[in-house]
């Protein structure tokens, strides 16, 4: 037994791999089986996680989830600020800008209106529950435009964990509800054909949300909304952390 | 070679870290302003010029790609580590603010959509395309 925990711990990122697969390889049996495709895998993994990070934190006492447990500290090392951002930025790879050109304006205003309309909302619900300084309101906004936007945005504006954790936790929130819901609205908001897709992709924004959504509603559409979608990310990381939360400090005055 | 993505990618994120930490210098807060984006940026750049110039080798794209692919599961690393204890204290504001963010931006596809006028649906796109391939040659307006 002290053998297993030493070879984890020794190779504590390699650990965090296996660990993260085994963890998707069960969510992605859970969407298959128990929700049959209706949810996301990977939303459910990312809800699985936060799961993890409760019981971690309840059995050590700490803040930092299963991280603190001695044989999962590479997940701290692989969830960590460093390979977080570097995996975002290689999804930009992905934009193929004369693509992103055919969504044209509307495409552009949807992606304006979905950061936004969710940062203001989020920003205003905060408000309610009783945060005042701007990192917080600014990041559990940012959390309201996508769960990658919030984090994001309250580790460069210097916000603390149990606020980052609230961001991720309603961006996913969001995330499932686009994914089971979308369906069931779509012949309400006219989602039929390719561009109200491109104005969906841009307006709700988290790519699992929208790919989940758009695919239990119309396969064909998927495309047309992921593409949109994709730059939804890059412009909230872009916007929270700037405009958007000196704004926010401008309104609040501190 | 797969390394040349990887090293495309870590010098764009370096670059746009660097700009986003002189950003928020020259802003005068004690943060990074939009790394990310100004990074993800040089990458699209970098990629159209090496498109451009015909060097886009399929090793650079792995490289690139396998790190993209990546994303969610460091998105469920980064999820297993937050110290969601204090974030469940929080509770109903997550919820009221996921459902009122969905509520909000399904409200407003359904408004765009009205507003721009009925455009093709996917059904009928697929309907025309069929006809379209059945009669080929008429496309340019000669015969034969």
């Amino acid at each position: 037994m002290t053998m297993i925990s030493h070879v984890l711990a020794a190779n504590a990122l390699i650990t965090a791999f296996a660990a993260v697969g085994i963890l998707m390889w069960i969510s992605g049996a859970i969407s298959k089986y128990l929700t049959f495709g209706r949810i996301h895998g990977s939303a459910i993994a990312i809800m699985l996680g936060l799961v993890l990070a409760f019981f971690g934190g309840l059995a050590t006492g700490g803040e930092k989830g299963v991280a603190d447990l001695p044989a999962l500290t590479g997940i701290g090392l692989m969830g960590g600020a460093m390979l977080r951002d570097f995996a975002i930025v290689a999804t930009a790879f992905e934009v193929d800008v004369i693509h992103a050109r055919k969504a044209g304006l509307i495409g552009a205003v949807a992606l304006g209106l979905g950061t936004v309309v969710p940062f203001i909302l989020g920003v205003l619900v905060a408000a309610a529950f009783g945060y005042t300084d701007a990192e917080s309101l600014t990041t559990i906004g940012a959390g309201a435009v996508t769960y990658i936007v919030g984090p994001v945005t309250g580790a460069a504006i210097g916000a603390s964990s149990p606020v980052i954790a609230l961001s991720i936790a309603t961006g996913v929130f969001k995330a499932v509800i686009v994914m089971i819901g979308t369906p069931f609205v779509a012949k309400m908001i006219g989602l039929d054909n390719p561009r109200s897709a491109m104005v969906f992709g841009g307006l709700m924004g988290t790519v699992s949300g929208v790919s989940g959504g758009l695919a239990a509603t119309d396969r064909r559409l998927v495309p047309y909304g992921a593409l949109t979608a994709t730059f939804h990310t890059g412009l909230g990381c872009l916007a929270a952390p700037s405009i958007l939360y000196f704004t926010v400090r401008a309104i609040i005055g501190s | 070679m797969t390394i040349s993505g990887v090293a495309l990618l870590a010098i764009c994120t370096l670059l746009g870290g660097l700009l986003g930490d002189l950003l928020g210098v020259a802003l005068g807060v004690k943060a990074n302003v939009g790394g990310v984006g100004i990074a993800m940026m040089f990458l699209i750049a970098a990629r159209l010029w090496l498109v451009r110039h015909g060097l886009l080798s399929r090793g650079l794209n792995t490289g690139v790609e396998f790190w993209g692919s990546f994303y969610i599961p460091i998105v469920v690393a980064m999820a297993a580590q937050q110290n969601v204890v204090a974030a469940a204290k929080g509770g109903p504001i997550v919820v009221i603010a996921g459902l009122g963010a969905v509520a909000v931006c399904f409200t407003m596809v359904a408004l765009i959509g009205r507003l721009s006028g009925r455009v093709e649906t996917m059904d009928e796109i697929e309907a025309r395309e069929a006809i379209e391939a059945n009669v080929p040659h008429f496309k340019s307006g000669r015969v034969g």
